[in-house]
């Protein structure tokens, strides 16, 4: 805080107009300090640059979850409270830096999409902590932050560059322009993928979270064993997973008894089917340089696998995320947090939070 | 059947998993004028289209108990528009008295049927057009 009398109505004024720009003005580590708390996860993490990870904390809700079977709003944004404050100080000290006063350059939160209650914990807490310690803070789409796991410790990226971005709630393919500049190629009309492992998992009784349920249990069983319908697979680029959902569904009831292992693993391969048959017409469209993988579903191992075949064959760079960081985190929203404080600059502190917050198509 | 709809109104789909909720919740935006995608609102728990009215697409699917129900604030949010929520029968309990409950029984042959049942004065004033609008 300087010389300046902390007083909160001064530090207000000071630290939207003067918080430093890394890049921009004198130079500094270009440390972040990420927070994302837009649903299950409650997350802190330092990232140099945007690429280095120097710590990443996930204080994991999955627990609490399991009971429910789903996503719990009321749970989620009271333990968000209580999880915050230990998983910023963790953040802080493992990345070697003073809890009381970090020489960070900024604060970077996921602003949207997301729950609203669970939003406004980590927003909340990011923009005091930005005022407190007089540096910028900074909005993140959180959809745009799944992008950047796969760019830590990328060196360069080949632009233009195709991403699906698959998870619980969204399923998209992207043309990445270059940092900040997007175009959609094509979406799900109905459910996402990782709602269609999230429910055939539910189905079969394999539990929660279904994705790594289905990964597991498919490790046993034939992927050729049932022909689950391919659906949308001649149509552009546009997904479908509700009639799949439903075959399988359907396909179970008629066979009782049938092997768990078979179902998890031949809905698994139509589902990586779709996904890659839609990524490759979408590599041609776009005459892409590289491909990047995003989002929960990114860590399915047999869609890395597939993708990874998918560019070795179409001859460009698959960029993966980190298994650990496929998932919500918060090293994704510091680096994503980074890239946009170098276009955009600071985020106003009034500016809130916004669950339906779209993917930044420009 | 959308025509019907009046500000505040609740619509609770039910249904097992692949009976065809979110088709309906589609098929009812579209009635109410909105042209763009309807997508499945389980895992972002509440999605808003802007038709004719502004419509609420809300799923309980992942929601363990009443007080998570509460917690979303639907009724609130949905004062000025429609709500339509899927496996909206554990939203019952927090919808208030009136509302137009949707049961959606898929049999072995794929085939549908679809039961309307009028709940509350304000949906009961409405049931003869209703049936008229669905046709039985």
């Amino acid at each position: 805080m300087g010389d300046v009398t902390p007083l909160p109505g001064t530090a207000l004024f000071r630290s939207t107009s003067t918080g430093s720009v890394p890049g921009t003005s004198s130079p500094s580590p270009g440390l972040i300090l990420g927070v994302e708390t837009s649903c299950d996860e409650t997350a802190a993490a330092i990232v140099e640059r945007g690429t280095t990870v120097r710590s990443s904390v996930v204080s994991s809700q999955v627990d609490l979850h399991v009971r429910y079977g789903g996503v719990v709003p009321e749970v989620a944004s009271r333990a968000h409270v209580e999880l915050l404050n230990p998983v910023v100080v963790s953040a802080l000290e493992e990345a070697g830096l003073d809890r009381h006063a970090p020489a960070i350059d900024a604060v970077a939160a996921t602003v949207g999409p997301g729950l609203i209650g669970s939003l406004l914990v980590g927003v909340s807490a990011a923009k005091a902590m930005a005022l407190a310690w007089d540096v910028p803070f900074v909005g993140v789409n959180h959809l745009e932050a799944h992008l950047y796991a796969s760019f830590l410790a990328a060196a360069d990226l080949e632009f233009p560059m195709v991403v699906l971005l698959v998870s619980g709630g969204h399923t998209m393919l992207i043309v990445m322009h270059d940092h900040g500049s997007y175009g959609l190629l094509g979406q799900t009309v109905d459910d996402a993928a990782g709602e269609a492992f999230d429910k055939v998992a539910r189905f079969l009784g394999l539990g929660y979270p279904g994705g790594p349920l289905i990964d597991k249990a498919a490790v046993d069983g034939d992927a050729a064993a049932i022909r689950f319908p391919r659906p949308m697979m001649d149509e552009g680029l546009v997904f479908s997973f509700s009639g799949l959902k439903t075959a399988v569904v359907r396909w179970v009831k008629e066979h009782p008894g049938c092997s768990s292992a078979d179902v998890a693993a031949s809905f698994q391969e139509a589902a990586v089917d779709v996904l890659v048959t839609k990524t490759r017409r979408a590599l041609q469209q776009v005459g892409a340089s590289s491909l990047c993988l995003a989002g929960g579903v990114a860590a399915n191992s047999r869609l890395r696998a597939r993708a990874a075949a998918l560019a070795d064959e179409v001859g460009v760079p698959v960029f993966l995320p980190p298994r650990d960081l496929c998932t919500d985190n918060a090293a994704m929203v510091a680096a994503a947090g980074w890239w946009r404080l170098q276009s955009d600059g600071p985020t106003p502190l009034d500016a809130g939070a916004v669950p339906s917050l779209a993917f930044p198509i420009r | 059947m959308a025509r019907l709809i009046v500000p505040g109104d609740v619509v609770l789909l039910i249904g097992e998993l692949g009976a065809g909720k979110t088709v309906f919740a589609q098929g009812f935006a579209s009635g109410l004028g909105y042209e763009g995608q309807v997508t499945s609102p389980t895992f972002v728990l509440v999605q808003q289209y802007e038709g004719r009215l502004t419509m609420f697409h809300s799923d309980m699917y992942r929601l363990g108990s009443l007080s998570e129900v509460a917690d979303l604030g639907l009724v609130e949010i949905g004062v000025e528009g429609v709500l339509v929520i899927e496996w909206g029968d554990f939203a019952r309990p927090v919808v208030g008295s009136d509302f137009l409950e949707v049961v959606i029984d898929l049999d072995g042959e794929g085939r549908r049927m679809l039961a309307f049942t009028p709940v509350g004065e304000s949906w009961e004033r409405r049931a003869t057009l209703l049936a008229q609008a669905v046709g039985s």
